[in-house]
């Protein structure tokens, strides 16, 4: 590229860095997301074993059973990095601060009947509790894993969930007119009734998982693959049949969330299962061990959220979830 | 509208205070499990030794949600590539005071873009390892801060890696050149440790005590020196910084309010954290005092502010938990005379190895540092800088082509001098499990002898290159002329003749030169004498 200053001609030494220009095959002008992302994490010459985990270096491969040549091959399809993934939240944001300032102002949610409020209290709001232990496992996958490509996309996902947790929480304040009670009361649902101590249970197994990746299939693919659907699509719309469509003012972000992230769990999952017959197997054991799992947790709490058809919704979740897996080439 | 058919008449909602909507908004998110145990869901927050008896004690200072996040942060982001963009069209880069400027983000770029990444990743582990709700959600906000700052970082210096040499393969070059070791230890010490260390040795003796002494010299150089990139991700940055600062001191405070067991374990991270930092700053002593065309302060007076002052009296206010100011804090005083010119002596020997020029000051900035330095600099420094610029001047520019024994702590050449005498070299050394281990001073001694069985691993790159393992898998040790210095630059990657050596000659000077038609360093005086 030539620049011209004045009467003296410039020219550019280089159009990128060099890890950078290694990857693209020459020195070719790269995009910011691949400045900030290639190659950033150490990967060579580490100096102590962490205290906390001396059988690893302090970044290491071996924390996934998961093989990949290149772990940069996992690019974020969305080009996510930190300027442009809060830009982009940040547009969400404002509008759910319109559409809850909407619903706050005509007290659209507070002025629901008894049914509604108890409904929402025992079957979404329990969820910002999902959510938290969302946020823990991404927090997870961000200090575990290996590359910056998947690591820097699970650092958004760990602070998406806690939003997601927040908005959640909002919803509740909304609704009890900021006495908390909605919320404490979700979480004796959470803690003590019976239809949700199964999916408890997943959560909290969820939080022990050793392998990160395994991790990232059991959290962001299986349970939110099925969780999602149910919760913001099936629930949201028989909430609003009943009740109108407030409640969709107030999901919307983690519905367009879902439908935004699930395009890079996918690729994600393709990428790596694309990689080797090894990795493709394992990813298929753990979809499978993760969904039969994550049926047992949903299959009493279905039809608590959604009434007499809830197992039927249920059994085409999991054919979707299937379809889904299927399509990125792992068989379950 | 249902609204009428409600038999739930609806009171008007209570005002909730920031700290009541905080709590239920993100606090009270977290359970006490019943099918996991706690203790193996947060595996790694005992094993320190810290008791903490009440996580709710933890006092979030910003009760910072998500959606207030994103606002501000996307604000913030707009903002700075605007300002980014109006720079590179611009043509900002020849802005800058000369091209011995760009040496100081080289200095950035390889040695400290690098360590925000290390404390994005380091917070990341903090923040899953606290079993408090808190803490957690403070560590994980500054993780993704930290991945902010080391992508606007390179997303700024990305424009003079087009013009100038050196920058080129900073992630590359942090992995492997030698005197990088020296941050990348630091911060690999760190995360190396569990989470309460880590977030005390970062976030309290690192960004609260030390980080005026690292972000104000290169911000401040910056906007001195005319680079408004630089200085905008700086300000931009700024507010991000003074969460985190906030951070480090609510979270010793919690932990020594928490048990008065407590103490004497904060009190020997802060002894090392201290210790630790202050020899990392080197690097930023001698970029103040040598590498800066336009000199902000010297490093004497930025230590006598920043830390005489400014933290001398935080560890007053800090001595009613007990806590006194860090060991070998007097050593650090009586090395502010000295430091960054025994540093920059050092890198003037070794840039054949290193991926920034360096230079002789030039007369007027021989001045500067003699008053400056009014009891050292004559006496010490400036002849042997004289010396070395009449030989330079004859043809033969000194370039050390040995390998410095290096300090097993810190990493840095065994170049310090005796506390109190600067013409002898300060050794140290001890013996663990039979072998000899040096070091460049007590502080670092003592961190050894703490934990030597964490510092005998360290990858001291001296040891490394003399034990052939910073060659390409082509390099063959036993081919005839093969050059030991040649095939340890090639495995740095850095492209010989460009991004190493003396600045006089470089390619840097002369295309600044060429490109903007100004001196690319001071004229000296008789220089315009003999021109005359």
């Amino acid at each position: 590229m030539q620049v011209d200053i004045k009467t003296t001609s410039v020219t550019q030494l280089r159009h990128t860095f060099s890890n950078v220009a290694r990857r693209l095959g020459g020195d070719r002008p790269a995009s910011r997301y691949q400045e900030a992302t290639f190659d950033l994490q150490p990967e060579v010459n580490f100096h102590y074993r962490p205290l906390w985990d001396p059988r690893h270096e302090l970044y290491d491969k071996n924390r996934t059973r998961i093989v990949m040549r290149d772990w940069y091959a996992f690019t974020d399809p969305r080009q996510y990095y930190y300027g442009t993934y809060t830009i982009a939240r940040s547009r969400q944001q404002e509008t759910m601060e319109k559409n809850t300032a909407f619903v706050e102002t005509r007290g659209l949610l507070r002025t629901l009947p008894a049914e509604a409020h108890a409904s929402l209290t025992e079957r979404l709001l329990p969820l910002r509790h999902v959510e938290w232990a969302a946020n823990m496992n991404n927090c997870q996958i961000t200090a575990l894993g290996w590359g910056t490509a998947i690591t820097q996309a699970t650092m958004y996902h760990t602070m998406d969930r806690l939003g997601i947790a927040q908005y959640l929480s909002r919803i509740g304040l909304l609704l009890d007119g900021n006495s908390g009670d909605s919320l404490a009361g979700a979480k004796r649902v959470w803690m003590e009734e019976a239809d949700w101590q199964e999916l408890r249970r997943y959560v909290e197994n969820s939080l022990v998982i050793e392998d990160w990746f395994e991790l990232f299939v059991a959290q962001n693919f299986v349970l939110d693959g099925l969780l999602y659907p149910l919760a913001y699509q099936h629930f949201d719309a028989r909430f609003g049949a009943e009740y109108g469509p407030t409640l969709s003012m107030l999901t919307n972000f983690m519905s367009s969330w879902f439908d935004e992230t699930r395009r890079w769990v996918d690729a994600t999952l393709k990428v790596a299962a694309a990689e080797s017959e090894h990795n493709a197997a394992l990813l298929g054991e753990w979809v499978a061990r993760w969904t039969q799992a994550a049926v047992e947790a949903l299959k009493p709490l279905a039809p608590r959220i959604l009434g007499g058809d809830g197992a039927a919704i249920l059994e085409t979740l999991v054919a979707e979830l299937r379809v889904r897996s299927e399509k990125i080439g792992v068989r379950a | 509208m249902t609204t009428n058919k409600s038999s739930n008449i609806a009171k008007a909602p209570r005002k909730l205070s920031l700290k009541e909507n905080y709590a239920l908004m993100t606090r009270d998110l977290g359970w006490q499990p019943s099918y996991q145990s706690v203790d193996k869901i947060f595996p790694h927050d005992h094993f320190e030794g810290i008791k903490i008896h009440n996580w709710e004690g933890w006092e979030d200072p910003f009760r910072l949600t998500m959606d207030a996040y994103w606002k501000y942060q996307g604000e913030k982001e707009r903002k700075l590539y605007a300002i980014i963009d109006a720079f590179q069209q611009n043509n900002g880069q020849f802005n800058v005071t000369d091209a011995r400027y760009i040496n100081t983000l080289k200095l950035f770029l390889t040695g400290v873009s690098p360590l925000e990444y290390a404390a994005h990743r380091g917070f990341a582990i903090a923040g899953r390892a606290f079993r408090g709700v808190g803490p957690r959600v403070a560590c994980q906000m500054q993780a993704i801060d930290e991945l902010r700052h080391v992508q606007t970082q390179i997303h700024t210096i990305s424009h003079y890696n087009k013009f100038f040499n050196g920058l080129h393969d900073f992630k590359h070059m942090h992995d492997r050149v030698w005197y990088l070791s020296v941050p990348k230890s630091y911060f690999d010490d760190a995360m190396s440790a569990g989470p309460f260390e880590f977030i005390t040795a970062i976030s309290f003796s690192f960004e609260y005590v030390l980080t005026n002494l690292l972000f104000m010299p290169f911000m401040s150089g910056a906007a001195f020196n005319g680079d408004m990139a630089t200085v905008t991700f700086g300000f931009s940055a700024q507010s991000d910084e003074s969460r985190h600062m906030t951070l480090g001191l609510e979270v010793v405070k919690f932990i020594l309010e928490q048990d008065p067991d407590n103490v004497p374990i904060v009190q020997k991270w802060l002894d090392k954290w201290f210790w630790r930092g202050y020899r990392l700053l080197t690097l930023v002593a001698m970029m103040m005092d040598y590498m800066l065309p336009k000199r902000v302060m010297s490093w004497a007076e930025a230590w006598e502010i920043y830390f005489e002052q400014n933290g001398g009296s935080l560890f007053r206010d800090l001595e009613r938990y007990g806590i006194r100011m860090p060991k070998y804090h007097e050593v650090a005083t009586k090395e502010k005379n000295r430091l960054s010119h025994e540093a920059w002596a050092t890198f003037y020997n070794y840039t054949a190895a290193t991926d920034f020029h360096t230079w002789v000051p030039s007369s007027q900035e021989m001045n500067w540092l003699s008053e400056k330095y009014p009891e050292t600099f004559d006496r010490y420094y400036r002849p042997r800088f004289e010396f070395w610029r009449e030989r330079q001047q004859q043809g033969k520019r000194f370039y050390n082509p040995t390998l410095p024994m290096l300090c097993q702590t810190c990493q840095i050449p065994m170049i310090f001098t005796e506390p109190d005498d600067p013409t002898k070299i300060c050794y140290r050394e001890t013996e663990y499990r039979g072998e000899k281990f040096h070091f460049c001073s007590d502080g670092c001694k003592d961190i050894f002898c703490d934990e030597p069985e964490k510092y005998v691993q360290a990858w001291l790159p001296v040891h490394q290159i003399y034990q052939g393992n910073c060659f390409l898998p082509d390099a063959d040790p036993t081919a005839p002329g093969f050059n030991p210095l040649a095939e340890v630059l090639r495995y740095y990657n850095l492209n010989v003749g460009h991004d190493n050596g003396d600045y006089a000659d470089s390619p840097d000077r002369r295309n600044w030169e060429q490109w903007t038609g100004r001196p690319g360093a001071p004229v000296e005086e008789e220089e315009v004498g003999k021109a005359a």
